[in-house]
Formats: structure tokens, sequence, C-alpha cells
């Protein structure tokens, strides 16, 4: 039976459901830890639910890049979701792409919607897909050597094997090369989904936003597409760091009970990290454009550190 | 006659009708015949290059050709790789240069000379100079090798100066331009001068026969020098500061031709002297080259991110892309010098492959970059915009030569960028400790590598996003039109090319890896195999291009679809820019280029170290009310200002000193000449 | 660290759900929210026409701790492209009347006006100011009005609670 195809079907199927339901998640611990109620965790599926009945609408003078844009977005995304090891580590499209290239699929999403926010043909649009790029080229080292310092001990970089290798070996995961990985690949994450202290997603000053305003032109199904986009990255860039760091419970064989198993384990994981990054996010405030390159800078550190540690105390 | 000798043929004859071409009267058909002409000269090229990468080596000898000296030329598989990329670039460039010039402006009485790109010499010189392009990489000996460069060099300043009449700043740009690009051949001259004096003859193939018996010092010398000269045609720093002088004056098929095709025969140089010629050479001299490589890359990527004028932010890609190349060459030096030959192959093979990649994404931004010149008279990004509209066509390519050269997939960049990555990060052994010089730079090295590429995609959405889409910023840009058949044409070639290297890259992956062969220290290999998708021998990795093409494609079909099954229907309304409800936005209030890098450039404020100036005009009446506020940044290239004025300072004092020897008197002039015929007398006693 | 123990200390701030709105005959209301599609989700975006800032004191009020209007599934956005309803308070002066049409004008179909407070109904004690041009429904067509100066937080939960149906 094709089960590593239902696999497959599972993984996008957990994320694309999911991703919504992360958002809810997060606002509801952030709402709870206000000391409020929040709206509950099917919210933003009847957000999508209405935005997809509402008129789209285009700004003068922009062209079909604005509307083809959230498409692009979506799609990166979830051709992530279909080949990255999220539910089991048996995919079939596994020799498609490997971390460098989910990194660079990543990377297109960005740019589409920076390409957009300048397409806009205002002011915001222009200074939020500035504030993209810059942020994106400010953590591409990061990514990039941090991949090297976790692949250097597998002698692939194929997400797959990095996956297996962790869970074979959980020693590993306690070196110091994997943990000052881990610590420089959270600040990256915290960085590309737009979160406090990088970004504020939840902002109403237009010279604070940095995500939201490239989106400020976009409405009704457009709107709902970006929104489906962005929340499906969230869980994208949280499952890779939940499965490279935290590997137990992916399946590494496709058998029904593996796979069901590893989709309720990759959900609960998400779940956590999103908690845990929605409560960090209470304590502290948004900071300064211009000192973001500082930590993003920092966490460059971080990941040569891991490469040389690996190396000069394995 | 062999396919490689009739395509040289071919490219001959055609340098030969260019010069007769330049009689004919009209400046029409001038220029249609040159475009042709080039367009022959590519073809020739192509056609012998293929030749050449398929396995067929040829060779010539010409005796009283060249005094003192025989014309010698032999193409084996790394010539014929450059053969091909130089004549694949010509041709398309020649067609584009058929559409170019505009009829000259009549003034009323008078009929206007010929001048900037409808002269004779401008027209005349382009088939001349593919062609001594063409034939750099087949020459057989120093000679050969020496004046065919410098007919390259002369010829191409020639073509540089073709709007001097027009703009102050082509005629600084010539002098730039002269002046390094002779510099780098009195290094090269030395190198090779060194080479055939040990091995007692001038043909290469002797040299390679000798080399080895060269002691380690004397190679060390040949590779610097030669490294210097042929790294600064290649526009690597800190020798590159003719390049953004030089292309951007240059008419844009001109500099299409240099910087998809010259620059690569820097690579070429380096290549042929320190893999073939000297046997690759001890580890130092290829972590030399990695480092100035990355070097290259990152200064080349910020003064390209912080560039407003559209044809000096790709001059400065240019370096940058070399920058990248060199790397993986040295990485691959590096590699092969202790033995590591899977890992240089598959360096090497990407450093190749990104060269290819460059030549074709390069010359389709430049084509485009001309005939947004040509349309609208604009190079500054600041003024343009809304072009998207007004020309479809250009935007289009434009758009497809800014993803590849972005790096992203599914563009061609992405490809060898990816296997680049591949090489460096399988250098660290799985097990054991590694060498502390490796784990020390490959990390490094990725991390400029990746620093560059996410600067470089903020580049060139910069360029497309504010030269292109929106609004038009300035009455030229509002006013543009499409431009004419043949440049299209040229353009489309490009991007076919730059599309058949992204999604089916195994097809010239295979004839690139015979390149690898000549090279003695690497060897013949295959480092990279597969059908669909890339998949590495020897070491784990793999990545299709394709399928993330398709992947793509088919997951935006698919939402498209769904989301409007799920929708409601309405039609998309378009309606005024949101701009918070005050006045309405005009196009100046857009975004500029400026705008756009100015978070970068505040971030990397040391390298760049931009100038600012602030002009405020106050009303008459009171000094209180402002009138207009004038503001100017500029990013110079830093490098060049703090390291040239020193050097040109002290050959101006030495100039100076120099001039009291020549002070008119005659007695002391003859006793110079006497002074030095004893001084030549006594060496020659001496070291007889 | 002390801000985590003032968290695990305070607790839940907000107070028990309020019973749902009833329909009030004469509130002029066009289509109930069902039809329309809300169905539980209303995005808001408020302008200020000229208002003393009173309401926009209970409208903050109303969507803080104490009242939380978000569990009811109305949210605050920032740019009228990602609204449904157009809150205004104050009564629409001269600068602001041409800012106002943009809002509504830039918002997507379908939509609805809240006008928050008596200056937004009938300029209130601003009638007849000379900086004031009229009240909302003279420039806007207007779906529901809130009466007060100000609204009490209650008023403006039940008003966009009967938009959101929730």
């Amino acid at each position: 039976m094709a089960w590593p195809v239902a696999g497959v079907v599972l993984q996008v199927f957990v994320v694309v459901a999911g991703a919504p339901v992360l958002i809810a998640l997060m606002r509801q611990v952030r709402a709870r830890l206000e000391g409020r109620v929040g709206a509950g965790l099917s919210q933003p599926w009847r957000d999508l639910r209405k935005q997809l009945a509402k008129e789209p609408m285009a700004p003068d003078g922009s062209t079909v890049l604005f509307t083809t844009a959230p498409v692009v977005v979506l799609s990166s995304a979830l051709l992530i979701a279909a080949t990255a090891p999220f539910v089991s580590t048996t995919s079939p499209l596994d020799g498609m792409a490997d971390l460098y290239a989910v990194v660079a699929l990543l990377l297109v999403g960005s740019t589409a919607l920076a390409l957009a926010g300048l397409d806009t043909g205002s002011a915001f649009g222009g200074m939020g897909s500035s504030r993209t790029l810059t942020v994106a080229a400010l953590a591409e080292p990061t990514l990039l050597v941090a991949g090297f310092a976790l692949s250097v001990r597998v002698g692939s970089s194929n997400l797959a094997s990095l996956v297996e290798h962790a869970q074979r070996a959980p020693s590993t995961i306690f070196s110091p090369a994997t943990l000052l990985a881990a610590v420089a690949l959270w600040i990256v994450v915290v960085a590309e989904t737009g979160r406090l202290p990088v970004d504020n997603p939840a902002t109403h000053l237009e010279l604070t936003m940095i995500h939201e305003a490239t989106i400020l032109e976009y409405a009704g199904r457009d709107l709902a597409v970006v929104e489906l986009g962005s929340a499906i990255r969230l869980v994208i860039l949280l499952g890779l760091w939940g499965n490279l760091f935290l590997p137990w419970g992916v399946a590494t064989t496709s058998t029904p009970g593996l796979l069901a198993l590893g989709a309720i384990v990759f959900a609960a994981k998400v779940a956590v990290l999103g908690s845990v990054l929605a409560a960090s996010e209470v304590l502290m405030a948004k900071w300064r454009l211009f000192r973001v390159p500082e930590l993003l800078a920092g966490s460059f550190l971080f990941g040569v550190l891991a490469v040389s540690s690996s190396f000069f105390l394995a | 006659m062999t396919l490689v000798g009739a395509g040289l043929l071919l490219v001959s004859c055609a340098a030969g009708l260019a010069l007769l071409m330049a009689m004919a009267p009209s400046a029409r058909t001038r220029g249609f015949v040159s475009g042709a002409l080039t367009c022959l000269v590519g073809l020739g090229g192509v056609l012998a290059g293929s030749a050449a990468l398929l396995g067929s080596t040829w060779s010539a000898t010409a005796t009283h050709l060249l005094p003192l000296s025989q014309g010698e030329l032999t193409v084996d598989r790394l010539s014929g790789l450059f053969v091909f990329l130089v004549g694949a670039v010509a041709l398309a460039t020649g067609v584009y240069s058929m559409g170019y010039p505009q009829a000259p402006r009549h003034v009323e009485g008078m009929v206007q000379p010929a001048h900037g790109t409808t002269s004779r010499t401008a027209q005349a010189a382009l088939p001349l100079f593919a062609a001594a392009m063409v034939l750099v990489p087949t020459a057989g000996n120093v000679t050969t090798f020496l004046v065919l460069w410098e007919l390259m060099a002369l010829v191409s300043l020639a073509l540089v100066l073709t709007e001097h009449r027009s703009r102050p700043e082509v005629g600084q740009a010539g002098i730039w331009y002269a002046a390094m690009t002779h510099a780098g051949l009195v290094a090269i001259l030395l190198a090779l001068v060194i080479l055939s004096t040990e091995a007692g003859s001038e043909s290469f193939a002797e040299i390679r026969d000798t080399a080895p018996a060269l002691s380690s010092g004397t190679q060390s010398l040949v590779f610097v020098l030669s490294f210097v000269g042929f790294g600064s045609k290649a526009g690597l720093v800190p020798l590159h500061v003719w390049l953004p002088r030089a292309h951007p004056e240059a008419p844009s098929y001109v500099s299409a031709l240099m910087s998809a095709a010259m620059v690569n025969l820097g690579l070429y140089g380096v290549l042929r002297v320190g893999f073939d010629l000297l046997g690759g050479g001890p580890r130092w001299w290829w972590l030399l080259v990695l480092g100035v490589g990355a070097l290259s890359a990152l200064y080349g990527v910020l003064q390209a991110m912080a560039a407003t004028d559209l044809k000096r932010l790709l001059a400065y890609s240019t370096t940058e892309n070399l920058g990248l190349i060199f790397v993986g060459v040295g990485a691959a030096g590096t590699f092969a010098a202790t033995g590591q030959r899977t890992l240089a192959g598959l360096l090497m093979l990407a450093a190749v492959l990104h060269t290819v990649n460059h030549a074709a994404f390069k010359t389709l931004l430049f084509m485009g970059a001309g005939a947004v010149l040509r349309s609208t008279h604009l190079r500054d990004l600041d003024a343009m915009g809304g072009l998207a509209r007004r020309m479809p066509f250009t935007t289009a390519f434009v758009g497809i030569g800014a993803l590849a050269a972005s790096g992203l997939p599914p563009g061609n960049g992405f490809v060898s960028e990816w296997l680049l990555l591949q090489g460096l990060i399988h250098s660290l052994p799985v097990s054991g400790t590694p060498d502390v010089a490796v784990a020390i730079v490959m990390p490094l090295a990725v991390g400029a590598v990746a620093l560059t590429a996410g600067l470089g995609v903020a580049t060139f959405v910069k360029a497309f996003g504010v030269g292109f889409l929106a609004r038009p910023r300035s009455a030229e840009a509002a006013a543009a039109a499409e431009v004419p058949g043949t440049m299209r044409v040229g353009m489309a070639a490009a991007a076919v090319a730059c599309g058949l290297l992204a999604l089916a890259p195994l097809a010239p992956v295979r004839a690139l890896e015979s390149v690898l062969g000549v090279m003695p220290s690497i060897g013949d290999r295959r480092p990279v195999q597969g059908a669909v998708e890339l998949r590495l021998s020897g070491i784990t990795g793999s990545m299709s291009p394709l399928l993330i093409a398709l992947g793509l494609a088919g997951g935006a079909v698919l939402a498209t679809v769904v989301v409007r099954g799920l929708g409601s229907g309405r039609p998309r309304r378009t309606a005024l820019v949101w701009g918070c409800g005050g006045t309405r936005l005009s196009p100046r209030m857009q975004y500029t280029a400026t705008a756009y890098a100015e978070p970068l450039t505040r971030v990397f404020d040391d390298v760049l170290r931009p100038e600012h100036d602030v002009d405020v005009t106050h009303y008459q009446e009171s000094r209180y009310l402002v009138e207009s506020v004038r503001y100017r940044q500029r990013v110079s290239d830093r490098l060049e200002t703090r390291l040239y004025p020193p050097l040109l300072a002290a050959a101006n004092r030495w100039g100076q000193m120099a001039r009291r020897l020549q002070d008119g008197s005659v007695h002391r002039y003859l006793a110079y000449g006497l002074v030095g015929l004893l001084l030549v007398l006594m060496a020659l006693g001496v070291t007889a | 660290m002390s801000l985590l123990g003032k968290i695990r200390r305070t607790g839940r701030v907000a107070e028990p759900a309020l019973p749902p709105p009833v329909e009030e005959p004469g509130q002029p209301s066009g289509e109930s929210s069902a039809d329309i599609g809300f169905r539980g989700s209303v995005q808001v975006r408020h302008v200020d026409a000229g208002s003393c800032n009173g309401c926009e004191i209970e409208i903050a009020s109303a969507f803080g701790p104490v009242y939380d209007l978000e569990r009811y599934g109305v949210r605050l956005v920032a740019s009228p492209r990602h609204a449904d309803a157009l809150l205004v308070t104050g009564p629409v002066t001269h600068n602001m009347r041409d800012p106002l049409v943009k809002a509504y004008e830039a918002m997507p179909a379908p939509k609805r006006v809240v006008a928050l407070g008596d200056c937004a109904r009938d300029c209130g004690i601003f009638a007849d100011a000379y900086g004031v041009f009229g009240a909302v429904s003279d420039v806007v067509p207007v779906d529901v009005s809130v009466p007060g100066c100000p609204p009490t937080p209650e008023a403006i939960i039940a008003a966009l609670r009967g938009l959101s149906g929730r």
C-alpha cells in the first residue's frame, strides 16, 4: 500500500488544518496570561471563512504580481509541508528538498510578499518590504551555518537523515554544538515568523510593522490566503525546530499506527512550542528595528560556535 | 577540418568582414551588419566550443604571423567551455545590438555626424571584440595569448568610449579602465614571461611539462602575479574599481559582453595557470583565492545593495558573483591540494556551473537595463517605476533575470549555489579531528556565502520592484515604450537559456564535468548523478530543481482553484491605494531605491560610509519658513577612495621627481646614455 | 520574573459573559448579520471623526481585560481593507469628512458602519459648532447607532455582538 504517500497527505492535512488552531492557541495563551478570556480555539477558522466571502481588492497601478503573491506564499509553504519530515521521515518526496532548499523556499515566500508590498505603490508597503528583507537577509547566515553544524555529524543536509540520526543517538542532542545551534535557530524562528521582540503581529502602528505592512492592501480571499500561508510558515518553522532538537515521536517507518502517533506527537510538540513562544512574548516588548541586527548577529555567533564546538569538543 | 577549426575560421572571417563593413555609408546598414557579424562570431564560438566540450581537440600554428615568435592555437575542454560561453553571449548580444541604436535627432539644416552607438568605430569594434574574446582561450603559447589579450583590451576600450561625446564620465571611465587593464597586463606578462624563461619555450605544452621542476618560490610568485592580473580582469576586490565605472558607461550590449563574457576570461586565466600549467600547487594559494573571493562577494553585494544606478548595481553584482565563483575555485583547490578529489570535483563543478549561470542571467539583466535606458533615458532607479504596464516583455525578462540572480528556487542561480554549499558543508569529516585551517575557514566561508545570498535577494527585489512595479516616479518613466523586436529576441534567447539551466541543469552539468579532467589535481570524475534530481556521488545529498518548480507551480494552481471554489465569487475591485485617508498618495511618495536600501545601509554603515548632503532653502522673507529641502545620499566605493588616492599621489610624486631628470640639457642626456651603456656592459660581463 | 508572580496573583480579570443582545425594534440594521456572513467574526476599524475621546476611552475599556470584547469574535484592525465594520466616534468635522469617506470606500463589501455615541448620531453637544460638518449619517450610510455620551462598554459590546452574532 502506498503508506508513504498517505503519510505525506496526512502531514499536509495536519499542517494546514492545525495552522489556524496554533494561531488561536497562541492568542488564547496570551489572553489567559493577561487575565482575559480570549476568542476560543476555532476563531481563526471563522475569520478565514468570513474573509473568503468578502470582496477582494487591488490598489490602482498594481500588477499581476500583487494578486499572485499570496498564492506563491501559500504554495511554497505547502511544498515545504509536503517534503519536510514532520510526521514521518519516509516521505517519497524526501530527496527533492534538503535543509538548504527548504530555507530557500521559505525565502521565496518572503520575497513574494516583499514584491507585493512594493507593487502596492504605497509607502507602507515599501517600508514593510524593505524591513522584511533586511531581517531575512541577516537571518540567512545563521540558518545556513546552524544547518552546517547539524549536518556535519550526519554527513548530509537531508532533513530526514538529520531527524533519524538525532533519534538514534539522543546523547548528541545534549552536546554543546546542538544546544548552541538550538539557541541560534530559536532566535531565527522568532525573527522569520515575525514575533516579539522582532515584530509585533498585533500592532496598529504602521511605522512599527514589518510583516503586517506588506499585507495592508490585501482584502477578501487574498487576505485569507496570506494569513493561512503565514500561519503555515509558523507551524513549519516551529515543527522543524521541534523535530530537529526533540525528534522523538517522528515515524521512521510507514505503518498506520506509527503515522497516527507521529501526527499526534507533532501536533503536541508544535502546540507546546507555540505556547512557550506566546508566553515569552507576554514578558517582552518589541525592540526597535536597529537592535534586531544585533540580535541576529548574536545568533550568527552562536551558529559559528556550534560548528567549531562540534569539532574541537567532539 | 574539424568542427572546432570550422567554428574558429568562421569567427576570424566575421572579424575580418567587420573591418570592411566600417566603410558602408548608412548607419542603419552598418548597425544591422555589425550585429549580424557578432552573431556569426557567436555562432562560430558556440560550434567550436560545443565540439571541444564533447571531446575533440584541435591545434594550429601560424609560423610567420607574429614577430620573434609564432602564433599557436590549442583547444582543449577547458578552452572549449569558455569559447562556448563567450560565443553564446555574443550570439544573444549580436541580435540585441541590431535594434539598439536610435535614430539620431536631426537639427534644422544640419546633418548630425554619426557618433555614439552609430559611429563606424563602435560598430566595427563590436564583432572584433567578440572575436578577440572567443580566441583568447584558444591561445596555445605566451605571445599569442598576450597579443589576443591586449587586442581584447584595446577594442573593449574603444567600445567603452563609444558615447564619450555625450557625457564626461565616459572619458573618466575609459581612463580608469585603460590604466587598470594595462596594470593587470603587466602582472600577467611578468608571470608568463617567468614561466616561459624557466621552461625555455613559449608553448603552453612545454611550460606544463617543465613547471613541476620549478622551485616552489618561483611557482608561488608566478601564481600570485597571475592571480593579481587575472583577478583584476575578473573584478575581484581590491582591483575591481574599473568595473563599476566602465560597465555603466558603455552601451548596454557592450556591458553585457564585458560582464558576462570578458570577466570569465579572468577565471579562465586562473584555472589555466593555477590548475593546468602549474599543476595545482600548495594549499595556501587556494586559501588566498578563497579569501579574496569571499571578500569580493561580500563587498560586491553590499555595494550593489546600496546602489541606485541600475547599471552600477549590475556591475557590482558581477563582482559578487565572480567572488562566489572564486570561493568555489579556492575551496576546490584547497581540497585538491590535500588529495580530497571528490570534494574538489564537486566544488569546481559548482564554480563552473555558476559561471555559466552568471553569464546567462547577467546578459539578460544588462540587456534589460539597456532596454529601459533606451526607452526612458533613465539609469536611476529612484526615478523609474511602473514599467510593467508600459514595457511588459522587458519586465517579464528582467523578472526572470532577477529571480536567477537572487539565487532563489526555481531560478538557475540557486542550483549552482546549492552545489557550492553542499561542497562546503561536506568539507569537515564526520569523525576524527579536522584540519584546523579548514575547520576555521569553511564555516566562515559558509557564513559569507549565506550573507551574500541574503543580501543578493534584497538587492534584486529592490532593482526589480522599485524599477518596474507600482507607478512611475517620473515623467520619463511614464512615457516609456516597449523596445523593438530584435532587442526582445535577444532578451528572449538569454531568458530561455536561464530557464533551461534552471529546470534541466543535468545536461549542462554533464558537459561541464568533462572539463574537470583537464585539471590534473582533480581528475576525471562525475560529481553529480541522477535524472530528474541532482544526486551527489561519494557524499550524500540530493535536490531536484525541476520537481521544486513543478511543486511550486502545481501548489499555486491548486491553491487558486480551491480558494476560488470556496470564495464568494465577488469580482476584484480596483481602488485607490490606502494612504491613511489623507491627501492622495502621489507616485513620488512611493518607496525609492535609496529608501529601500536604507536599513541595510545603516547596518553596514562601517563598510559603506554613505555621505549625506542636506540643502535647506528658506524663504527670503523669513528664516523660520522652509521653502524646499534637498537631500542627497551618495555611497562611493570606499575601497577606491581609501586605497587608490595614496597610490595615485605617490605615482604623481615620483613623476614630478622624474621631471627633474629631464631638464633640457643635451649634455646631461648624452651622459645618461653613456652611463647606461657602461652599466649594461658591466652587467653582461659579470653574468656571462 | 515579578511579572510572572503578578500574573499568577491577579488571575482572571474578565467579568462573566453578558447575556446575548436582543434585537431592538427601530434599530436600523438592514440584513441580519447571519445573512451577510459575518458569522462569529467581525474585524473593526475605528475612525475618530472629531470626538472628544470620551468614546475612545470606553472603547478601550470594552476591548480591555475586564469586558474582553475579543471573546465574542470582534477584533480591532489597522487597515480598512481588513475590516468589516467601521466604528465612527465624534461628530464629523470638516477636515475629517474626506478621510472618513475614503476609509469607508477602502473597505471591501460587505461592510457595516457603527456610529458610536450621541455625537456620531446627531452631533450631540457639538451641534452647530463651526468646525462640525454634521453627523456620521450625513457622510456615510450608518447601519447601527449606539446612543450615550459616552455609551457604556455594555452598550458597545451589545452593538458589536449584534454584528458578529456571538
